[in-house]
């Protein structure tokens, strides 16, 4: 056995047990920034796909986990409203609306993220970085004006979406259903990235002009990618509506596209699992600093860039001691 | 048509004000191939400085002299410390730390000035309004900051193209080691351009200081419509960041004036105006959007 494997052995016995956990110790409470965690790491791993495999540096990642999170909140208040279309009369059994809600979620994030993607992905460098910014950004004012669902204030919802055999207004369930997502995630993503697609982006990003050498039309690719990463986000977004039963503009400004990136460079770049890591470390640190300071923005700052310049590879490579190939 | 000269010209000076933000950065972009979120920290850092000297002291000069003074300090303290050692990183680490940075200035302002925005007036000798054509009264300031836009935009471009100093900067954005060979110091250039940069944002910053209003995150705003005028211009370009900027200005202006007008000639008054409301604040996006499909690099990029 691996170090890699044995800590994805200890960490699945520890996410597994840590409801059990939570509720002996009297602190539900952990169950609900558990569940947090989770689905950040379920958005931060899916930037990872971009920034760790695909080279495409996404500054507006925020903006899938967003329209995930507002299809959620925009399907719920029709259905509360009861004025749904007859396409979508699945979403009128309120235990199992999610099985339609999610899907489509997942669906709408991935549409913008392959028109996004297919502007954005004509340039490159630091024209990318600044497009996929300016996009993300777009959408948040869109969301802010748009008037029938809240604007500037966003939306609440009135339930969790409903789902067969978990209920997901119970605390306990809904974690188990993000810890499901994840893994799955996890393991669809890591087959991904080690199948000939994988390889090919990941060829592409070492030496883009041997790629096409090669004859592959390197930008179908990334393409393919981007609106992968995206779709995944968009999941991370339905999750996070259904958490907070709230959906807002603020989940599309681009402080979440900078987070996520945060976390994927705390947790290790290219290396899927990393991310998850660096979400925990990160939400944990906010909420250990916030316990001192409400400035404790003013301490993550400097953090940062002290992890910057002095630990290139983040805390997931140290984690299972492996040195990185290459970066 | 009165409305449309003073919205023409209300969006000239938010392009000057864009030009004078994007002016520095695409030079940043183009010469060191760094990329730089914390400049939007500079333009706010010129318009609290501005705005708290403008206050004490009563004088808009020293306002202006102050912030100008405090953005520089901050641009050359920024590279000194933390861009300097990224200039041979790759552009990840670059948007990591200088978006650290961004949080430390943001969360600074805070605990500095709190979380209230700041107020500044505009100088005595600057209020009122004068008469430009029979029925259009135009604010004195705003025609001033374009003024003073115009005249920077000037001054550059006869730095540039009449100066010595002007011809280094010009070929390092083109190519940075052919002009390193040639025996020019080039990371004193690094640090020029880089500072002088952070003062052009702090110089937007406080002019924009009485009309909007100063409080923390205002940069951020302001630097994303940068990268919009820089993506449209081209990097490393500053005449692509002049035309670019005054075209961003005209549109999101413009777009915001005239669209709820078009579109209620086209659907009832309440769509009309929700519509208009998404488009507009959409509309520079969209501009972009066409502009990349049509010149991915940009109207005039300086990489050839």
């Amino acid at each position: 056995m691996t170090r890699k494997q044995l800590f994805l052995l200890l960490a699945a016995i520890f996410l597994t047990l840590l409801p059990a956990a939570a509720h002996l110790s009297g602190n539900p409470y952990l169950l609900s920034l558990a569940s947090r965690i989770l689905i950040y790491g379920l958005a931060a791993a899916s930037l990872d796909l971009l920034l760790g495999y695909g080279a495409m540096i996404s500054l507006g990642h925020a903006a899938y986990v967003g329209i995930g999170a507002y299809a959620v909140g925009i399907l719920h208040l029709h259905l509360g409203a009861g004025d749904l279309p007859p396409a979508l009369a699945l979403l009128a059994d309120s235990t199992a609306s999610g099985l339609a809600i999610l899907p489509l979620a997942v669906l709408a994030a991935s549409l913008a993220a392959l028109v996004i993607g297919a502007l954005c992905l004509r340039t490159t460098g630091m024209h990318f970085i600044m497009i996929t910014l300016a996009f993300a950004q777009m959408l948040y004012y869109f969301f802010i004006s748009l008037e029938a669902y809240g604007g500037d204030d966003g939306l609440s919802l009135m339930s969790r979406s409903g789902l067969p055999l978990v209920n997901l207004d119970n605390d306990t369930h809904f974690y188990y259903f993000c810890l499901f997502c994840l893994v799955l995630f996890l393991y669809l993503a890591s087959r991904l990235v080690h199948s000939r697609f994988g390889l090919i982006l990941r060829g592409a990003g070492d030496n883009e002009r041997r790629a096409r050498g090669l004859g592959v039309n390197t930008g179908r690719y990334r393409l393919a990618l981007f609106t992968i990463a995206g779709g995944s986000a968009g999941l991370a977004g339905a999750l996070l509506a259904n958490h907070s039963e709230f959906v807002s503009p603020g989940l599309l400004n681009w402080t979440l596209s900078g987070e996520l990136m945060v976390m994927v460079l705390l947790g290790g770049i290219g290396t899927l699992f990393g991310p998850v890591v660096g979400a925990a470390v990160y939400l944990l640190l906010e909420e250990g600093l916030n316990m001192y300071t409400e400035h404790w923005m003013a301490y993550m700052g400097p953090l940062l860039v002290l992890a910057v310049l002095f630990a290139r590879n983040g805390l997931f490579p140290l984690l299972i001691s492996e040195r990185r190939r290459h970066g | 048509m009165l409305l449309f000269c003073e919205q023409l010209l209300n969006g000239l000076q938010l392009g000057v004000t864009l030009f004078l933000m994007s002016a520095g950065l695409t030079l940043v972009f183009g010469i060191m191939q760094v990329i730089n979120l914390a400049h939007g920290s500079f333009y706010m850092i010129g318009a609290y400085v501005g705005a708290t000297v403008a206050l004490h002291s009563g004088s808009f000069l020293l306002a202006i002299l102050s912030a100008l003074g405090a953005s520089w300090l901050a641009g050359c303290l920024a590279e000194a410390l933390i861009l300097r050692h990224l200039y041979r990183r790759r552009h990840l680490d670059q948007v990591l730390a200088t978006f650290g940075v961004i949080l430390f200035c943001n969360e600074m302002t805070r605990i500095i000035w709190g979380r209230q925005p700041l107020f500044m007036d505009i100088p005595a000798a600057l209020a009122g309004s004068v008469e430009l054509l029979p029925g259009l009264p135009y604010p004195i300031y705003r025609l001033v900051v374009l003024a003073v836009g115009l005249a920077v935009a000037l001054l550059l471009w006869l730095i540039f193209t009449r100066t010595r100093i002007g011809m280094q900067v010009r070929a390092g954005a083109v190519n940075r080691e052919m002009v390193a060979a040639l025996g020019v110091n080039i990371s004193l250039l690094y640090t020029l351009v880089f500072g002088c940069g952070a003062m052009l944002a702090g110089l937007a910053g406080v002019m924009a200081g009485p009309i909007l209003a100063v409080e923390p995150g205002m940069g951020e705003s302001i630097l994303i419509l940068t990268f919009v005028v820089i993506v449209i211009g081209g990097i490393g370009s500053v005449r692509g960041a002049f035309i670019g900027a005054v075209l961003v200005g005209l549109v999101d202006t413009l777009g915001r004036a005239f669209l709820p007008l078009l579109l209620r000639l086209l659907l009832s008054p309440a769509t009309a105006d929700s519509v208009a409301a998404s488009l507009a604040s959409m509309a520079i996006y969209i501009f972009m959007a066409l502009v990349l499909v049509i010149k991915p690099k940009g109207l005039f990029p300086a990489h050839h």
